[in-house]
């Protein structure tokens, strides 16, 4: 009770304060102070205060979507091992990754005809890069999670995720870095990171995920950016617990897992400050190595040291 | 019990198809009495299945009826106790949307005729599910392509669709030599019985032949299902049929492929892990194919059209899945493959034909099934965007739809294998789960391009403007639909019970089932979760904008006057950086058209994509084969003389070989 007491407290309150570790870490490499660590509270609040305008072409679905992408979020944490141990999610079951993978594209059907719905080309723009976008990352979040499943023999993502970075890294690395590349590639173009999109871009023309929520504003805006930040700290989670042997114990578990979040998100930061953000004619191509990076870690399990272990 | 009923509903459907060709004289009453006999059969006919698949009934009788090659044979099991039970649902669901919708796309004794004809399409899928010998299977699968061509035709005034008529047609024969080849060496195998328990009595064949056998299955049975490279029909004959036919053939025609399929699988004996995997590599060529097509084009029911190439891909990976299991003895897998390919199968039945149906009366109410002329039907159309958008979330397989559940057990097939299978196996287990997830994202991509094409946004031309929604029968088949497609995603177990006994059946007893029961009920209960908490977080939602009205705007368009249609992004831009990475898939999307010698006249740039498979391979192998045949036209001369001669040489052939026989 107490576990899921504290998985749902990390679920709903942690996430606005990766955005602005992201932030300040940005702010960090450009020598700015940065904003407080916890702006992005300060604006949420601010959001849900405010009017809504609404667009005369929009219908229904439009005002569907910021409810659809929170709640899908939400119920995918549910499904996300953030403690260590074999059942640490609320919700774990064999097969639980296939549904993690359908919660977010129920949430990503709805943004995208929301989108459309506005009638706005910038939109429709957006919306279309952000399909292409997340189509092509669907196979290397397959591959790199897909990997874990089998090195540990098991169904679920808890128990998978238990036992697969310990177990692996004493086997021999390649194979977690192979598939923590490919799911870091994923986790960059889920949550609309550089090189694959540009948060902070104030250009209509270049925008992917933020051309998609344009004609938002208010509360609508406020669920909307929630959710984004809730589905950062979902793949960071993944990300952390692919590569880092968790301690067993609840209390233990969950620390590590955050400072591993927040290890991430600073990444994430690092990683926009250094890099440029890329064509977007090449973005297929980034997003395409990442299923080749995923397929050599999988090849490199079965074939190599797949066959010595007692699994 | 269960087969009186079934005798029931089949004579139903023969008498009224009877009665409505017979009182085409007065349409009206002819489509009553056409409607009401498909209903009827419909609800005796799915009460019948139903009954057989929970008792898991095994039924064969045989008819005292001299049958040339055999004895008549009818019986229901578990396998055609399922699949029957999709073609009462949806072709009932198909019969009340037709009696709206024909009287107003024609006139005279034409809606008659039509439903007469689509109450014997009715009858013979239910034929085909129930014969238990080869003859009566082909027989009834013969009137079912003639049927078939016969309702894709309803239009013949077109010449497109005369031509769609024809390439359906000739797929359909075509389709045809290898299941009299695969039937024919059955019968012999098993000492010259028809009967499909004598198939079976006769043991497996050596593995060299069996496998021989299984192609021969695949290519036949592949070819009505729509999978690649042999789909190429589908796209055409598809939108060219009346909505209800359409629909009835997406939903269910095509799954009489999948049927056969493992119908065959039955007669060969344990599967080599070969065979599985073939059925997955095709499987996912076909869902790739399918997927990337669908996104390509602009005319809504060719967008169906792929989508149905896309699931016969779906399902027959999650049967190579089932077949892995098997083959490797992985119950778990084995059950999961197979509960994958019969819930999806399923799922898709009842999406497919709700979308057809929407997809038909929204081309009515416009006049125009491009995507690219469409746009804010959701507005002037709101219940058949409702069906629509039910269909497409399940036909992508989105929680809390139905189609999650086939999804899911897909997925999770895949990647068992992954976990359970050691070297190869499993990297390829694998593979096909990455596979899964690229069709998954490039479905979702398609059907939001189609949905929010045709019914979000501002009206992109004159008739989207004025279209209108269709009459009350029309919208209470639309209801009927989608309450038949989101009933099962409610109680998602349910779905696995009534794909119980037919899997069991397929892949042996099978014990896997009461391992996916559990995390079936975990999908369950996050589904209803997902839905608790979108309708808590909607009631928050208007909270926060109590008291508030919210003020409207017009969208953003750079500063400029609002936005206009022509502004707006086209389904076709839409996907269009989604096809880039794949145009060698795709070749030929421009044409230039005119435009030639030292003084042109204007021309035409014409941009639309091609099948490179079709284009490149199966079409010009056709044109040769038919130029080599094309010389065996001297013996057709139109001279009497010779053909009364051609007579008199098989005749004294046949005698002779008969005496020469009785030598030996």
């Amino acid at each position: 009770m107490l576990a899921l007491a504290v998985h749902l407290a990390v679920l709903l309150v942690l996430p606005p304060f990766l955005l602005g570790v992201v932030s300040r870490t940005k702010a960090w490499f450009a020598g700015r102070a940065g904003p407080p660590l916890l702006q992005p509270y300060h604006d949420l609040l601010k959001l849900l205060r405010k009017g809504t305008v609404y667009s005369p072409t929009t219908t229904w679905v439009f005002r569907a979507a910021p409810v659809v992408a929170v709640a899908t979020a939400l119920t995918a944490g549910l499904l996300l091992p953030v403690g260590g141990g074999e059942a640490s999610a609320p919700l774990h079951f064999p097969g639980d990754l296939a549904a993690f993978a359908s919660l977010l594209a129920l949430a990503r059907f709805f943004t995208l005809a929301a989108a459309l719905d506005t009638g706005s080309a910038f939109a429709g723009m957006g919306a279309s890069r952000d399909a292409a976008v997340a189509a092509l990352a669907e196979p290397a979040l397959a591959l790199a999670l897909g990997a874990a499943l089998a090195r540990t023999h098991s169904l679920s993502l808890g128990e998978a995720l238990a036992a697969f970075p310990g177990a692996t890294w004493a086997a021999g690395a390649p194979a977690v870095l192979l598939a923590a590349l490919a799911l870091g590639v994923v986790l960059l173009a889920e949550n609309a990171r550089v090189p694959v999109d540009d948060p902070a871009t104030h250009l209509e023309l270049t925008m992917i995920h933020e051309a998609t929520v344009l004609e938002y504003g208010g509360p609508d805006l406020a669920f909307l950016e929630y959710a984004r930040a809730v589905k950062l700290f979902l793949f960071a989670t993944l990300f952390t617990r692919l590569v880092l042997p968790v301690p067993a114990s609840p209390a233990a578990g969950v620390g590590v897992v955050l400072l591993g979040v927040l290890a991430v998100a600073t990444l994430v930061g690092a990683v926009e400050s250094s890099v440029a953000r890329l064509r977007l004619g090449r973005v297929p191509q980034f997003l395409v190595s990442a299923w080749i990076v995923g397929a050599l870690g999988v090849v490199l399990l079965f074939f190599s040291s797949r066959d010595g272990d007692a699994g | 019990m269960a087969l009186s009923f079934l005798g029931t509903a089949t004579a139903l459907l023969l008498v009224t198809s009877l009665g409505a060709f017979a009182a085409r004289g007065s349409p009206r009453a002819a489509l009553i009495l056409g409607t009401a006999g498909a209903l009827v059969a419909g609800g005796v006919g799915g009460a019948a299945s139903l009954m057989a698949l929970l008792e898991r009934a095994d039924i064969t009788v045989r008819a005292p009826w001299a049958m040339p090659l055999g004895s008549f044979q009818v019986g229901v099991d578990a396998l055609s106790a399922f699949f029957l039970l999709l073609v009462f649902l949806t072709g009932g669901i198909g019969a009340l949307f037709a009696a709206g919708y024909l009287p107003g796309i024609t006139t005279g004794p034409r809606p008659a005729v039509a439903v007469s004809l689509y109450n014997l399409l009715v009858l013979s899928l239910v034929g085909v599910l129930v014969a238990r010998d080869a003859v009566s299977f082909l027989f009834a699968w013969e009137i079912l392509s003639f049927t078939a061509y016969f309702l894709v035709t309803f239009d013949y005034g077109d010449p497109a669709v005369r031509r769609a008529g024809l390439v359906y047609l000739a797929a359909s024969h075509v389709g045809l030599v290898p299941l009299f080849l695969l039937f024919g060496h059955l019968a012999k195998a098993a000492g010259g019985s028809f009967d499909f328990t004598a198939f079976v009595a006769a043991g497996p064949p050596p593995a060299a032949t069996a496998t021989l056998l299984f192609l021969l299955a695949l290519a036949g049975f592949g070819l009505k299902a729509g999978l690649w490279p042999l789909h190429l029909w589908l796209p055409e004959a598809h939108p060219a049929a009346p909505g209800h036919v359409s629909a009835l053939m997406s939903a269910v025609l095509i799954k009489m492929g999948i049927y056969g399929l493992l119908r065959a699988l039955t007669f060969l004996g344990p599967p080599p892990a070969g065979w599985a995997w073939a059925l997955v590599t095709l499987g996912a060529v076909s869902g790739f194919w399918g997927a990337l097509h669908g996104l390509a084009h602009a005319d809504v029911k060719r967008i169906l059209a792929y989508s149905t190439v896309e699931n016969a891909g779906l399902v027959v990976l999650g049967i190579g899945l089932g077949l892995l299991g098997q083959s490797h003895g992985e119950e778990v897998l084995a059950a999961a493959g197979y509960a994958g390919a019969l819930v999806h199968t399923f799922n898709h039945a009842l999406a497919k034909s709700l979308l057809f149906h929407s997809a038909s009366l929204l081309s009515h109410a416009t006049g125009t099934r491009d995507t690219d002329a469409l746009g804010g039907l959701l507005r002037r159309l709101p219940v058949t965007a409702a069906g629509f958008l039910t269909g497409a979330l399940t036909i992508v397989g989105l929680p809390p739809s139905p189609g999650f559940v086939g999804e899911w057990l897909l997925v999770t097939a895949a990647l068992a294998g992954g976990a359970r299978l050691a070297g190869p196996a499993g990297a390829g287990a694998l593979a096909a789960a990455a596979a899964l997830a690229l069709i998954a994202g490039l479905a979702l991509a398609g059907s939001v391009r189609a949905f929010g094409g045709v019914f979000l946004g501002l009206p992109r031309s004159r008739q989207a403007l004025a279209s209108h929604e269709e009459g009350p029968v029309v919208r209470a088949s639309l209801v009927a639909g989608m309450v038949s497609c989101l009933a099962f995603g409610v109680w998602p177990p349910g779905l696995l019970a009534l794909v119980d006994p037919a899997v069991a059946s397929l892949a042996g007893a099978a014990p896997g089932l009461a391992h996916l029961r559990q995390p079936l009920l975990a999908v369950t209960g996050l589904s209803a979760t997902l839905l608790a908490l979108s309708g808590a977080l909607a009631l928050l939602r208007g909270a926060l904008g109590a008291g508030r009205r919210p003020r409207t705007g017009a969208t953003w368009a750079c500063g400029y006057h609002p936005v206009t249609a022509r502004m707006q992004y086209t389904a076709s831009s839409f996907s269009d950086p989604l096809l880039q990475p794949f145009a060698l898939a795709l070749h030929g999307r421009g044409r230039l058209e005119g435009m030639s010698g030292y003084f042109p006249e204007s021309g035409h740039y014409r941009v639309g994509p091609g099948d490179p498979v079709g284009e490149r391979v199966i079409l010009p192998g056709i044109r040769r084969f038919t130029q080599t045949l094309a010389r065996l036209r001297v013996i057709q001369h139109g001279r009497i003389q010779l053909y009364l001669g051609y007579i008199l040489v098989t005749l004294v052939v046949l005698l002779v070989w008969q005496l020469t026989e009785g030598v030996r």
